[in-house]
């Protein structure tokens, strides 16, 4: 799980910083947003406006306003992939969400699962550390498979962890039971996107849109490929917050 | 905005879905807010300042359970939320 600060000025990205949640999200949040100043060589007081969004929102203390990660990824997207952005995928490290926009970044429909891990970067964590392989890895090692093996059956993070072991016993490859845990990802996920309708302009954010090994899966069930980016996906829902920090604070300008 | 709360799990999909644009200026009183007996709406400002119902999120992960007496083998033959919501805002996924 990991804290982003972006720093927008102008309506424009300027800087970011990622890096991973400790165990007390205001100190996470103060860190995260320390370090962009510090990559941009800024002070906090040059600091207009804050928006606080992600689970750990309510706890960012110097926060002016708390928005969803929902509308913030979809404005976060809107800004990477351009207006021909309509589905959104956000793959994060506690949960999976779907949103569909319209092309101004506006959220049209969503859903999100949070109940469990299955789809999220923490069930990908729970893989990486019994593989024993860096979570950067996973993806590329997948495809080092002769066949590609039948998706993980179970839906639920516990007991895939226990179903890749057997796997392991049974013979398995790491790299196999690596593909059949991206594969079994995949099939969960579709399976959100496909109650929004999925439309073309597909957009991936969040850390797992980092692993191709569940990228290409996804795109390969729903027959769309994902629309690409330079700018590092995991911070989509911060530079969302941040723009909508930039038009709130414009806004505010514009009254007084 | 087609607003989704719920999950989906091992044993399905649990999904209720409040149409946005319907739930903003409500003509039914908020109906919805006393029609479920678990009391699971509430009324907030959402992203976009709008006022519209959602799902206390406590909820939002035991909807299979808070839900099962409103259904069929409850006794109902419709559920309280969406026959009250005469605007036509609230659909149950299962």
């Amino acid at each position: 799980m990991s804290s982003q600060a972006v720093l927008v000025i102008d309506g424009e990205l300027y800087g970011f910083n990622s890096m991973r949640t400790g165990n007390n999200s205001p100190d996470s949040a103060t860190n995260a947003l320390q370090g962009v100043m510090d990559k941009c060589g800024m002070k906090l007081e040059d600091i207009h406006y804050v928006v606080g969004t992600g689970y750990g929102r309510v706890n960012v203390p110097f926060a002016h306003k708390a928005i969803t990660e929902i509308a913030c990824h979809a404005r976060g997207a809107n800004y990477m992939g351009g207006n021909g952005v309509r589905t959104i995928l956000d793959m994060g490290g506690q949960d999976c969400k779907a949103i569909h926009c319209d092309e101004k970044g506006k959220v049209t429909n969503f859903l999100m699962n949070d109940k469990c891990a299955a789809g999220t970067g923490r069930g990908m964590e729970v893989i990486s550390d019994l593989m024993q392989i860096p979570i950067a890895e996973l993806g590329p090692r997948s495809f080092d498979v002769d066949v590609e093996p039948d998706a993980v059956s179970s839906v639920c993070v516990v007991f895939a962890k226990s179903e890749a072991l057997g796997l392991l016993k049974a013979g398995y490859t790491k790299n196999k039971v690596i593909a059949a845990y991206c594969q079994a990802m995949a099939e969960r996920v579709v399976s959100l996107l496909e109650r929004i309708n999925v439309e073309e302009g597909f957009f991936i954010t969040g850390g797992i849109a980092k692993n191709p090994g569940v990228v290409k899966r996804i795109e390969k069930l729903l027959g769309i490929k994902a629309m690409e980016t330079k700018i590092d996906s995991q911070i989509a829902g911060a530079l969302g917050a941040a723009l909508f920090g930039y038009t709130l604070m414009s806004k505010k300008a514009a009254a007084a | 905005m087609i607003a989704n709360y719920g999950y989906k799990d091992g044993s399905g999909e649990y999904y209720i879905s409040i149409d946005t644009d319907k739930c903003i200026g409500c003509t039914a009183e908020r109906a919805c807010l006393t029609a479920c007996p678990k009391q699971m709406f509430e009324i907030i400002t959402d992203d976009y300042d709008d006022e519209v119902a959602w799902i206390k999120k406590p909820n939002c992960r035991t909807l299979a359970y808070d839900c099962a007496d409103c259904k069929p083998s409850g006794g109902y033959s419709s559920l309280p939320c969406i026959a009250a919501c005469t605007p036509g805002a609230i659909k149950h996924s299962w």
